[in-house]
This record gives C-alpha cells, structure tokens and sequence, in this order.
C-alpha cells in the first residue's frame, strides 16, 4: 500500500481551487488524531519516528491547501508548471504601475503615521487579491499553464504588498 | 519479568494498570506537582498541606539544599546563597540578567549559560530548577505511594511513568532545552514540555467544555505569554503565540522598590538590604490589589527606617507602562491569527500577576470584554499539565480523547550575506514542522560550509538569539555553484529543533541535533548527573540498569500491542525477524548489562521501522475510509 502522494490526495479532496474549508479542516483534524506525536508517547521510537514525519507532513498539507496562494503555487506544480521560471518574468506594464503606485501611498501613509490610509489601502490591495484568485481559478481549472503562471506572480507581488502594509500597521500600534 | 500488559494505542489500560503521571508548573515564583485521580486532576499538596512550593534553592556550605519555604525564609539573611527566580536565567547569558546591579549573586560569566557562585560551589540555573522539579517528585512519589529507591523492582506498577513540565510559551530553542537538562537532572521521565498558556486552556476547556476562540492572557513572576486557542470538538488548536520571556510580577516589584528608593533617599545597599526591600516590594504590590494604600516598611541592617506610604494610584502610574508591554504582544497574536477582537468568546487569566487590578482593566478594555477570572490562577497550568501527562501516559478513556496542536513561538532563521537573517520556518508555524532549503557553494573546490541557526523576528543576526553553529563538512570539491547542499530544519512536538543536512550530488549527510549557543554540553550534563546520584547516593550503574529495563519493557509491550492489532501487515519472514529482535530484547533484560539493553532496543526499533510505516499509512488510511462511509 502507497501512502497518499499529493496533498489532495492525503486529505481525500478533489484537486481543484475551490476548496471545501469546513471539510478541509475536520480531515485535518481526523488526521492528526490518529498521526499526532501525543499519540505515539508510550510507542517504540520507529512509530514515534513515523508519527513525526506524518504529523509533519499533514500540517505542511494542510498549510498549503489552506492558503489559497500557497494553493496555487501548489498546483502549478503539481500541473508541472514553474512560477518562478526565470524566463517570462515580465508583467504587465499597467500592473507594474499600479504597484509603484500603491507602494508610494504605503510610504506616504507609513511616514505620515496615518493609520487610516494604511487601512483603506489595504482593503483595496485585499480586493484586487481577490479578483485575482477569480481570474486564477478559471486559469488553473481550464489548465492554462501560462496564464495561471503569469496570475500567480501578480499574486504574489500583491501578497508581498500586503505583507508591509501590515508591518507598518504594527509598526503604528507600537 | 513483568506480566504484560497488552492494550491498544489509545485504549485505557484497566484501573489498577494505570501508569503513575504527573504534571509539573515549574514557575519563576512558584511551582506545583498535579495527577489525575479518578479522572479527576488534582494538585499535590506538601506535608503541610500547601500547594504551592516558592521556586527558591538555598545551597548550604555542608553541601545540603533547602528549598522553598524553608529557603524562602532565609533569602533575606543569605541572599548570596539563597536562588530567587532562577527560571530567568535558564538558557541566558550574563549580558541578559535583568538588573545584575540589584541582584545579590555572585555571576559567573560561563560560556554556555550565566551561573552562580555559592559556599556550595558554581551552580548552573539548571542545577538550581532540578532542586525545585526533585522536591515535586518527592513530594508526587509519596502522594502516589511509591517508594522511590526500590531500584530492583522488576514490575512497572508503583513506578513514575513519566512527567510533563510546563514552559512559557515565548520560551526560545534553548530556555527549552535547559528545562529539559533540569528535569533529566531532577530523575524525571519528560514526556512533554507544554506551553503554560496551553494547559491553561486544556484545563478551562475540558471543565468548562468550552467551544470557539480563547485567548489565555499568563502574567506570572518572570514571564509573560499569551496564546490565542481555538477549541473545537475536542481539537486544542494553538492559532498564535506571543509573549515577553523577562517580564512578569518581578519587574513590577523592581519599579516600585526603585521608587521607594528614590523617595527614601538610601544610600546604596548591601545585597540582604535589596533581597529586604525587593520582597518588601512584592508584598506592598499584592497588598495594592485590594487597598487603596499600602505601607512600605522595612528596617535594614544599616538600623535605618523605611516607611513609605504607596497608594493604588501611584503604583498603577509608576507601573503602567509594565502593562503597556503586554497589550503590544496581544495585538500582534491575534493579528497573526487573523483574527479581530470580537472573534474572541473569553479570555482565560492565568498567573499571580493578573490579580492587580489595572491588568485587568487593560485587559478588558483591549478585548471589550469582562476576563474570565473563574478559576486559580494559581493552579490552572499544573492541572492542565497533569491532563495532558495523563493522556500522554495512555491512560485517557474514549470520552477524554482530546488533542493538542501547538506552535513555534519564535522564527527561525538562519544568517546569511551581511549579517541579515532568512527566515525558514516562521513563527506561529504548527508543531511538529519542518522546512528545507538549498544552497550552494560559492567559491572553487570550497569543502565545507557553516551554517548559523538564530531564532527571533528581527532583520539583522545581531538582534536574534543565535541558537547554534554547525558545520558542514566534506562537500565534493566542485566548481562554484555547483554543489547542492539541502539542509533540513525540525521542531518537534516539544518545539525543540534539530537539523540536517546532505549534499545532493553525493549524498553526503551532516546530522547534528542543535546544539543551543548558550546552553550545557553534553559533558557538563553528565557531570551534574554524576555530582547529583553522589548528593543522593544513588549507583549510578544500578540506575541506569533500571532505566534500560523500563525503556526495554515498554518496547517489548507496544511491539506485542501493535502486533495484536496490525500482525496482518507483515508476512511470515518480517514477522519472525521482529519476532527474534523482541526475544534477544527480553533476554537482554534478564541480564545486568545496561548496554547490551540499549543495544538490543536499538536493534528492535530497526526491525520495526516498515512495519511502523505501515502501520501509519493503514491509519491515514483509515481517516479517509471514514470518509467515505459517511459520504456514500
Ligand atoms: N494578589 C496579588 N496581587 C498582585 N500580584 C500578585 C498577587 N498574588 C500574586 N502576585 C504576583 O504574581 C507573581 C507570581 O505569579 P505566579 O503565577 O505564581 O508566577 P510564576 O508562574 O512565574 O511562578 C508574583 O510576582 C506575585 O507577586
Ligand atoms: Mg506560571
């Protein structure tokens, strides 16, 4: 018997964008009740040393199946694809200005301590997140290789983006 | 040999089987011993019926220790000797003593760790903690009548199976390490270090059958954590962690006690006049909690008066930005686990120092909420631990099938060009994890690489703690950029990380389980294992035969457990090879020698390693299974 190969496999859900959160999550949970370490406390050390891996891997799935960019990623691997293919790294023109637009705002407001600014720029960084993994669902479920590729790196510039906003959003509480 | 006890994973053994756990607290202040008794958890009370043991060791020059109240009673006539807090310096260095201008020891700058000189000799924090967890046994062992000593006794009832001792949360790779160093020290099975906030919630949860999200907000002596929870169906889901490992109740004492200095105009004391007036502190602060005003009064050994009149107010003012440091730390968890406010159902107050009354205001105010005050603060974390050492120990029933998901509190990283950390595994990561990476030689034939491990959130190495250095040597001589050397970093269900390494092209392995940068070699942890079985007159050979014996027979009885319940996955030539591994055990055991034990059991856990694999995927397995029953 072959242990489930892929992360979808492992926890028994199709392989597809649109995950079922709820669903994902109690199989995470039926996992790591019978693979969790604490299990395995009064076992010989070849089960420890297999409950460990297992337990390790179950989170790592459950992480990237959770994380809808990390999901993606994931499956344009899985579909054999390279987001980080050094070729074809050129994005789009417009979008490229719109970030430096945004990251302007985000030094702007972060200098100005003007936590208001921060929080509306991230809800419009949020939305477009958002219409982006639309745009990416259809991509990934039609097997367009190439335009999931070039949507999954806007994503991750976007998430990156958001990822300052809300480190000067600490920085602000601090 | 024992009669054996064949039972299930996850099946509890009959009543009278039940193996002996315990849950330790092993706090800046105070610290307690918990069990389950009739499903019940229970603290542990000494022989004069108090609960709490005050976390204090005082070394006498006949090489006798007295600790808690005993030395407690002392600390103010013999401050040099008498070890307050300790648990703030495990795992330090001098450079991270809080206020060593107020503190009374004698500090002795050790490579690995900061100790103490005393008229007993240098004693490493991890010294003094295995006093306090040696008193817990103790005192646990006569509660649960055994009799400790029988180093002969061939059956495993009416033995210590095993212990679980709680850490704060925030505590970093190697405060970790250094409390698992005590409790081997101290004679102790560590089952599991658990995170204080952690048992806190299992014991709320399980008695309150709490669902939804909690925070649990822990102020204690020396350290400050708080934990975000979601409980779900039995599931104790950590989602973020955070915390200040040197701020707690001491800290408040030490802004009044400067206060009270400044206001009385002493001339510089001696170290029993500070132990005096620190101690004064604490009890003018508890007093505080419920009196508008306290009198501080103490006569030093200069015959000179202090009597200061502290009101509420004033402490509060001079104390605030003491709480202040909490809320920062809260925010910044719940932000991690993506979460507001109003998500929050309750939050749980642990620790002595929640009692004061503008904690509690801060606290309410951030949340929106009343916290929950509804159980002993005190206590909470050893019973939670006592539940947890109870289920570790097999001994739970179908109805107390629970579980727990905790997280790395603090990032690792490890240092790269120009003294800049990259992070590898990120903080609030779910335990058991771990994260691979790849690098590559830079320079012609280069033969070796050194890594370095730090752990904390900051950009620059200089501003995390570095955890350890291992090098990786006799990488193939190749051109640069060539080689493909993977590195693997684990933190286990302990939160204790190791890390391994190989190069890809030639399969070269490097494994070297962390050594923390300031921490106790493996030398000094056998020295202080052998001072200690003198202090004891233990034979140290006697002990570590007994240690063999128990280790081999807990085998013996998993491998026939598991056997019973998954024999079907083995053919006939895998099962005589295990069969044979576990008899050559049980003859072993017979004998006296405790490395032909270890030997035998190593062996064991080789001819087991498939059958345990699968096994695994026969359980993965079972997950979905259930799955689709319920779906069809
Ligand atoms: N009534 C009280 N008011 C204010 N502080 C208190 C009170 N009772 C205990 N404390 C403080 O709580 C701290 C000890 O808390 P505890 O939870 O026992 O700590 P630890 O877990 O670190 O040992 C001490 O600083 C003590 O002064
Ligand atoms: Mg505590």
């Amino acid at each position: 018997m072959n242990s489930p190969s892929d992360h979808f496999e492992l926890f028994g859900l199709p392989r597809r964008f649109a995950v079922d959160l709820p669903a994902l999550e109690k199989r995470y949970r039926d996992l790591q009740r019978e693979v969790h370490p604490d299990r395995f406390s009064t076992a010989p050390v070849s089960e420890q040393r297999q409950s460990m891996e297992m337990a390790t891997r179950v989170n790592e799935a459950y992480r990237t199946l959770k994380t809808p960019l990390l999901r993606v990623r994931y499956m344009l691997e899985l579909e054999g694809g390279d987001v980080l293919a050094e070729t074809n790294t050129a994005m789009p023109r417009e979008f490229l200005m719109q970030q430096m637009g945004w990251r302007e705002v985000l030094e702007e407001a972060a200098e100005a301590r003007n936590a208001q600014r921060l929080d509306a720029l991230d809800a419009q960084v949020g939305a477009e997140l958002d219409a982006t993994f639309a745009d990416v669902e259809v991509a990934l479920d039609a097997r367009d290789g190439a335009t999931s590729a070039s949507l999954v790196r806007k994503l991750m510039f976007l998430d990156k983006l958001r990822e300052e906003i809300g480190a000067a959003q600490e920085r602000l509480e601090n | 040999m024992a009669l054996l006890q064949i039972s299930e994973p996850g099946e509890s053994p009959a009543p009278h089987q039940r193996r002996l756990a315990i849950g330790i607290d092993l706090g800046t202040t105070n610290s307690l011993v918990a069990t389950v008794r009739n499903s019940i958890a229970v603290v542990l009370n000494d022989a004069d019926g108090h609960p709490l043991l005050p976390s204090i060791v005082r070394y006498l020059a006949d090489g006798s220790v007295q600790v808690g109240f005993a030395a407690e009673a002392q600390q103010a006539r013999d401050a040099k000797n008498t070890i307050v807090s300790a648990k703030r310096f495990m795992g330090r260095g001098l450079k991270d003593v809080p206020y060593p201008e107020n503190s009374p020891y004698d500090f002795v700058d050790a490579p690995g760790m900061v100790q103490i000189r005393t008229v007993a000799g240098v004693k490493s924090p991890v010294e003094v903690s295995a006093e306090i967890l040696r008193t817990l046994r103790v005192r646990a062992e006569a509660a649960l009548g055994i009799s400790h000593g029988a180093a002969s006794g061939e059956d495993g009832a009416g033995e210590l199976y095993g212990a679980v001792i709680t850490v704060p949360a925030y505590f970093d790779d190697a405060q970790r390490q250094a409390t698992k160093d005590a409790a081997k020290l101290a004679g102790l099975n560590v089952m599991r270090l658990l995170n204080e906030p952690t048992a806190a919630a299992i014991a709320y949860g399980l008695d309150n059958a709490a669902e939804g999200i909690y925070a649990v907000f822990d102020l204690g002596g020396g350290t400050f954590d708080v934990s975000i929870l979601k409980l779900s169906r039995g599931v104790f889901e950590v989602m973020a962690t955070g915390g200040d490992s040197a701020l707690g109740g001491d800290d408040f004492d030490h802004r009044l006690f400067c206060w009270v200095l400044e206001r009385a105009k002493l001339a510089p004391l001696s170290d029993e006049d500070t132990r005096l007036m620190l101690s004064r502190a604490r009890q003018v602060k508890e007093d505080l909690t419920n009196h508008v005003e306290a009198r501080f009064n103490a006569r030093l050994s200069t015959r000179e008066i202090v009597d200061v009149v502290v009101n509420q107010q004033d402490f509060w003012d001079m104390s605030q930005t003491l709480v202040a440091k909490t809320l920062a730390p809260t925010r910044r968890a719940l932000r991690d686990a993506g979460l507001a406010v109003a998500d929050v159902k309750g939050v749980v107050m642990v620790g002595g120092a929640t009692r004061m009354p503008h904690v509690q205001r801060a606290v309410g105010e951030l949340f929106g909420q009343v916290p929950l005050n509804n159980l002993d603060p005190d206590k909470v974390v050893a019973l939670g631990a006592a539940m947890q050492a109870n289920a570790l120990a097999g001994n739970r029933s179908s109805e107390e099938d629970w579980l727990l998901l905790d997280v790395v509190p603090l990032s690792l990283g490890i240092e790269t060009m120009g003294g800049l950390v990259e992070k590898v595994i990120p903080r609030n990561s779910t335990l058991p994890v771990s994260r691979a990476q790849e690098f590559t030689t830079f320079k012609d034939g280069q033969t070796a690489m050194a890594i370095h491990v730090v752990q904390g959130e900051r950009e620059l190495v200089s501003d995390c703690r570095s955890l350890a250095r291992f090098e990786l040597r006799g990488i193939p001589p190749m051109a640069a950029g060539a080689a493909r050397i993977r590195v693997t970093y684990q933190v286990d269900a302990d939160g204790l990380m190791s890390v391994a390494a190989r190069e890809a092209t030639t399969g070269i392995e490097a494994s070297v389980a962390v050594k923390p940068s300031y921490g106790l070699s493996d030398g000094e942890i056998t020295r202080m294992l052998r001072d200690s079985f003198e202090h004891a007159r233990d034979d140290v050979h006697l002990r570590a035969l007994r240690e063999q014996q128990v280790e081999g027979s807990r085998m013996v009885e998993s491998v026939r457990a598991a056997l019973a319940q998954d024999g079907d996955l083995l053919d006939a030539e895998e099962r005589a090879a295990i069969d044979a591994a576990i008899s050559a055990l049980e003859k072993s055991m017979a004998g006296t020698d405790h490395r032909g034990i270890k030997v035998a059991i190593e062996r064991a856990n080789r001819a087991t390693d498939a059958f345990a694999a699968r096994r695994m995927d026969r359980s993965v397995k079972s997950v979905l299974a259930g799955r689709n029953i319920a779906t069809i």
